[in-house]
């Protein structure tokens, strides 16, 4: 056993060192520097995922942690609107994990900091330093998730975003996807202040492969809204990270829409470190074919009376496999914990696959904490009753889908951003319908 | 004009014959009541109307206008003009009772060729016809039939009804589970649609209901098979002396 355990180390700390072979921390200033220098060490002793990893069983990582990223062909939307083009938004747009001024507004916003991580980073100091990475490595205990330190030490760009009143409109972050062989790394921070308020919305591929970490801490009694649409390009993979530090009577809200794409895993890792504090992290996906959506989310309650909430809903059809491993950690002092999770998949075909992993983990001993998990089909009773109220089959059942994912969409709280992402949904299944 | 001639049915995955040859014809502007005890096939003559799966047709033929519906998806049964109140209407979580109305009526207007109803149409159209039936717009709102009492659920099949302007109803157990006050709003209901050219099949365990929605033809079903027809006056005799003798009577010898 023991010569097999050295056996598996050597061979993880030979592929560490050969996909960091050739490789450079990027050049900056000292607090960047030094919060690099850091993420590598991180990387180094946590070494990178295989299949082999308990927390990578029904994901295979490898295609992410190649040192080439694989092609992915680019998506035609067809002259289909942008997302969320109707929201007055500041937009801030990268492409292939570039920052583009040209296609971006002028970052100008009452109340909100915004600075481009490639140039705050050459700073020798910056209000970063205690957000940049510091969450990621906290995040990193007890499940190691180290293509987020991986992202900490080599990503060049991504936004710092400070706010200290209340944002008038949401900061947008668009990702375009130009190369068919790019392999972005994007890595923000955002950081309210008390009582400040933000939404932040992101869409977009960003390239063939992406990976991006969101630090996001979020002071008492502020609020932070999160919407994000992954990007349909059916080749693409991405990998992505939030790790959030709530504080008292603060909230905070995530929800992510997955439509296509060949693999997808979106972690999200949440600490409730202040008394009465909110947490929602929700999810809808849709998927057709050669599709592997993976939700990983781990709440930790540390502070009395947090409420969260988790809910993912997955459509999957023709051999798509979706995947939620979700965790729930009550510490001893979180008394009076709302905890809840619900995981649910709809599964349009027998070939289709869910995998799901729920867990909680409780050590105080006045908490109210559930959790739920189901894969189930269309409801044929609802169907026939939609039917012979005459909708064709195929509309009947894109109805009960978008009935199946309500409940999910209902987490977003501004019903413009939900409408115009139901709607995109709809016409996924409008289209899918069709093929 | 709905046509029943000798229909035969049985279950699909077993040996279970449930109609045995039933026929019967309702013509527009009619009102044909089905009473019979529980089991008798009732439901299932209106499930097979209406094209569930789970049935097999082994002989007979039904056609409305001409139609042959057997050989029809429900949909298409629907866009002829078929409607089935359900005996235990379907909740829908997640779907919302208007976007159903809305979608259900303009999937029948597209498969007649007919041009969809705009937003404003529908909703002025939907608005005057759930007032009628004092459906409010709490009601419309909410999921489909979710967390519906049995009288609102019963109430908004009759709205779907008047808004789908179908030509031959047919309406299952629509009694069941209503206290006497529901049970007149949605008799009302039915009333107000009656018309010459669209014609009623009302089945029913009770006499109760066809005090409200009075029937041209009274049918005694039984064991898979029509045993008696007459006019109002079966009703009440069920009524008084209950199924037993009127069936017994009927029996082939």
């Amino acid at each position: 056993m023991v010569a097999r355990r050295e056996l598996v180390a050597r061979q993880r700390a030979e592929a560490t060192e050969a996909w960091l072979d050739g490789r450079d921390l990027p050049a900056g200033g000292a607090w960047a520097t030094t919060a690099r220098r850091e993420a590598l060490v991180r990387l180094r002793t946590l070494g990178l995922p295989d299949r082999r990893d308990e927390y990578w069983k029904y994901t295979d990582p490898r295609s992410l942690t190649e040192r080439e990223a694989p092609s992915a062909a680019l998506f035609d939307p067809a002259g289909e609107p942008a997302m969320f083009h109707e929201i007055d938004r500041v937009k801030l747009v990268f492409v292939d994990g570039v920052f583009d001024a040209a296609q971006s507004d002028d970052p100008s916003l009452a109340g909100v900091e915004i600075e481009r991580l490639a140039e705050a980073s050459q700073a020798d100091i910056h209000w970063a330093r205690e957000l940049f990475g510091v969450l990621e490595a906290r995040g990193q205990e007890p499940v190691p998730r180290t293509l987020a330190a991986v992202n900490t030490a080599f990503a060049e760009d991504g936004v710092l975003i400070r706010v200290t009143g209340k944002a008038e409109r949401p900061v947008s972050l668009i990702y375009l996807h130009n190369s068919e062989t790019s392999d972005a790394l994007l890595h923000h921070c955002v950081r309210l202040e008390p009582g400040a308020e933000l939404t932040l919305l992101e869409n977009g591929p960003g390239a063939a492969r992406f990976c991006s970490v969101l630090e996001v801490d979020v002071a008492d009694g502020a609020r932070f809204n999160h919407v994000r649409t992954q990007g349909r390009d059916h080749e693409r993979r991405a990998v992505t990270h939030v790790f959030a530090r709530v504080g008292a009577s603060a909230a905070f809200k995530s929800f992510t829409a997955t439509v296509n794409g060949r693999l997808t895993r979106n972690e999200a890792v949440v600490e409730m470190a202040g008394a009465r504090g909110l947490a929602h992290v929700a999810g809808a996906a849709l998927g057709d074919g050669a599709f592997h959506q993976d939700d990983t989310v781990f709440i930790t309650h540390a502070a009395e009376e947090c409420e969260t909430r988790q809910v993912f809903k997955k459509v999957l059809r023709n051999g798509a496999v979706g995947v939620f491993q979700g965790k729930i950690l009550v510490k001893q002092a979180a008394q009076l914990t709302d905890g809840y999770q619900i995981s649910q998949s709809l599964l349009l075909d027998e070939q289709s696959q869910f995998l799901v992993k729920p867990e909680l983990e409780i050590y105080a001993d006045d908490v109210k904490c559930s959790h739920g998990s189901t894969s189930g089909a269309i409801d044929l009773t609802q169907l026939f009753y939609l039917r012979t109220r005459g909708m064709p089959r195929e509309e009947a059942e894109g109805l009960l889908v978008l009935a199946f994912l309500a409940e999910a969409l209902e987490e977003i709280e501004d019903e413009r951003l939900a409408d115009d992402i139901r709607a995109r949904l709809d016409g996924w299944l409008l289209r899918h319908r069709r093929a | 004009m709905l046509e029943i001639k000798d229909l035969q049915v049985k279950l699909e995955d077993e040996d279970k014959v449930i109609l045995k040859g039933v026929s019967l014809t309702v013509e527009p502007g009619r009102v044909h009541a089905i009473m019979g005890p529980n089991g008798s096939g009732k439901s299932t003559l209106s499930y097979v109307l209406a094209g569930r799966e789970g049935y097999e047709v082994t002989g007979g033929s039904a056609t409305l206008d001409g139609h042959d519906l057997l050989d029809m998806e429900p949909e298409e049964r629907a866009a002829v003009g078929l409607f089935l109140a359900f005996q235990y209407p379907v909740e829908i979580p997640g779907v919302g009772n208007m976007t159903f109305l809305r979608t259900s009526v303009n999937a029948q207007r597209r498969a007649r060729g007919q041009e969809e109803m705009s937003s404003t149409e529908f909703l002025k159209l939907v608005r005057e016809k759930a007032k009628d039936l004092a459906i409010d717009a709490d009601m419309l709102k909410r999921p489909v039939n979710t967390g519906f009492s049995g009288g609102e659920k019963k109430r908004n099949e009759i709205l779907q009804m008047a808004m789908l302007e179908p030509k031959m109803c047919i309406l299952d157990e629509t009694d069941s589970g209503l206290d006497v006050d529901a049970m007149k709003l949605v008799a009302d209901g039915v009333n107000a649609l009656r018309s010459e050219g669209r014609g009623f099949l009302v089945i029913t365990h009770y006499q109760r209901l066809l005090n409200h929605i009075r029937p041209d033809v009274v049918h005694i079903m039984s064991d898979g098979r029509i045993v008696k027809t007459g006019g109002p006056e079966l009703a009440l005799e069920v009524e008084t002396e209950g199924y037993g003798d009127i069936i017994e009577a009927g029996e082939p010898a």
